[in-house]
């Protein structure tokens, strides 16, 4: 028995884990103390849990509890490790190296910083929405103080060579700083083997709870200082004041413990259902999968059903099956995806795009009817699509002459 | 953003979903957008010869479900109008009766331009002139 509507949009949020709601409730209530109130016992109750999921979250990810900065989500925590290094290595240079693929987050900070004084580039992926490494390398100077790429892509789920990329940044003495909001807790992410510097990874991607995220911040080998970008209490060891977020955190912590205890066996599921559905939308004719087929998370596809449109394509199953586009139409600005724009999709196949985003509760009925419902509506809106009918009678579509609005 | 009930019982069971012979003298064709826009609408229009009224309308559109509805719509409205009767259909009735938001006011801006596009294609082939328009404003 099926319920709806269908979550398949899991690059977007996850759900609650019940297990992490369990470990959050006595925080709110009983436990609700002060993590920097020193003198009694509310507040000692409520650091002892916080240092409990600081060891959690680190654990996750290789670090020493001491190298994680909790703060209110991953798009803080990007704010200040990007503004953070440029503020504090401002005497070393002022050069960041990016990627154009990278999350809104990323780039707006980027684009802050060159107002600020600062010099960004931004290195254009190639087709499979992977950077080019010799670009990369090249692209450094004496004045560059951070590399700041992606570990994962949120809309097409590409997996970044993080180990390749750490390598070129030691040796030419450059920090490493990831956005790994969408791969901590899916894919076996440590800092340490993959030599990463900094790095934002958020709860609520996980199956915790919203407004909660860290930055991992290296204490050896270099040793990574950043410049709070909130001041106040000192809390945090100074790098992000802000009265702790207690339930928060510890449902953060219980997400990191789930995740690396059930990672393994989770992706084996979750990889299997979601190969399943690729496969199969990709047998529809004229279907074409966008980013690396290889280096990919576990759960995520995006497809672009070509003669179609995203908006009304998603407007056949939306009572029932949610998912995302890139369409145009689902955004204010009314421009397609600029992520599939930089694999040099056409602006038509962008528009024609739908990402899927399996997860922890994701079944095989619920991805049978989702193969169902999108093949039986693509092939619906295809028969009503100009488009279609122009590709079917062989007519060259360059050769018509658009008005372009 | 959800859609009204009109916009969702169009998309769900467009009217008039088809193609009419366009060498036909008395069949207008009109195709108005762009694939990189992310719509485009194709609507067709065949003439009675004796009266001038319009005795079926056809369309196609690859768009959002406001584009179908929209070309869904004009269609319906075109069926048993003059040909210049139908050049009185204005995009805001479109959005008034399909409860269009504003950022899809630009669907029913492109049906209407796909009825003048249809009309006047009717009339070049018929050796009238072509109806100017001023230029929509779209997007």
């Amino acid at each position: 028995m099926l319920n709806f509507p269908i979550y398949l949009d899991h690059n977007a949020t996850t759900p609650c884990d019940p297990r992490v709601v369990d470990a959050m409730v006595p925080y709110f209530t009983n436990n609700f103390g002060n993590a920097a109130s020193r003198n009694h016992p509310f507040g000692w109750q409520a650091e002892e849990a916080v240092d409990y999921a600081r060891e959690q979250v680190a654990k996750l990810i290789g670090a020493d509890p001491k190298e994680i900065i909790f703060t209110s989500g991953a798009t803080e925590a990007d704010n200040l490790a990007i503004k953070g290094v440029f503020e504090m290595y401002a005497s070393k240079g002022n050069h960041i190296i990016t990627c154009n693929i990278e999350h809104k987050a990323v780039l707006d900070t980027c684009k802050h910083i060159e107002k600020e004084g600062g010099e960004v580039t931004y290195l254009k992926v190639k087709d499979n929405g992977l950077i080019d490494l010799n670009e990369l390398e090249a692209a450094i100077k004496p004045t560059t103080i951070l590399i700041a790429i992606m570990y994962a892509n949120n809309e097409i789920g590409t997996v970044m060579p993080m180990k390749e990329i750490s390598a070129i940044a030691k040796k030419h003495g450059v920090l490493v700083f990831t956005d790994a909001v969408q791969a901590v807790g899916k894919i076996p992410v440590d800092v340490n083997k993959d030599g990463i510097d900094l790095m934002a990874f958020t709860a609520h991607k996980m199956y915790g709870p919203k407004g909660v995220g860290a930055l991992y911040v290296r204490r050896k080998n270099p040793r990574v200082k950043v410049t709070a970008q909130i001041d106040g209490g000192g809390h945090e060891r100074g790098m992000r004041s802000g009265t702790l977020n207690v339930p928060g955190i510890v449902g953060f912590g219980k997400a990191c413990e789930i995740c690396l205890n059930e990672m393994e066996e989770e992706t084996k599921r979750i990889s299997k259902l979601r190969d399943k559905l690729q496969t199969e939308l990709l047998k529809v004719e004229e279907s074409y999968l966008n980013g690396d087929k290889e280096h990919k998370l576990p759960h995520v596809t995006n497809i672009s059903f070509k003669y179609v449109e995203g908006e009304g394509l998603m407007m056949g199953f939306n009572k029932n099956i949610a998912v995302s586009s890139g369409s145009a139409c689902t955004s204010a600005s009314l421009e397609p995806s600029y992520v599939l724009k930089a694999l040099g999709l056409g602006d038509d196949l962008a528009h024609s795009s739908l990402r899927f985003g399996l997860g922890r509760f994701t079944t095989e009925d619920q991805i049978d009817y989702t193969i169902e419902q999108v093949t039986k509506t693509v092939n619906k809106l295809r028969d009503m699509s100009p488009l279609w009918e122009m590709y079917k009678e062989g007519i060259d579509m360059n050769s018509i002459e658009w008005a372009h609005h | 953003m959800s859609y009204s009930e009109k916009v969702i019982d169009h998309y769900q069971n467009p009217k008039n979903v088809g193609t009419l012979d366009k060498t036909k003298s008395n069949v207008g064709t009109g195709l108005v957008g762009a694939p990189e826009c992310g719509d485009v609408m194709r609507l067709q229009i065949e003439v009675d010869e004796t009266t001038g009224v319009i005795k079926d309308a056809k369309f196609k559109t690859f768009g959002c479900g406001s584009a179908i509805a929209s070309s869904s719509l004009a269609t319906e409205w075109l069926k048993g109008k003059s040909v210049d009767e139908a050049m009185t259909i204005d995009n805001m009735t479109i959005v008034e009766e399909l409860n269009l938001p504003p950022v899809k006011i630009h669907c029913s801006v492109l049906a209407e331009d796909a009825i003048k596009a249809a009309v006047n294609d009717y009339r070049v082939k018929n050796g009238l002139p072509a109806l100017k328009f001023d230029e929509s404003v779209v997007h």
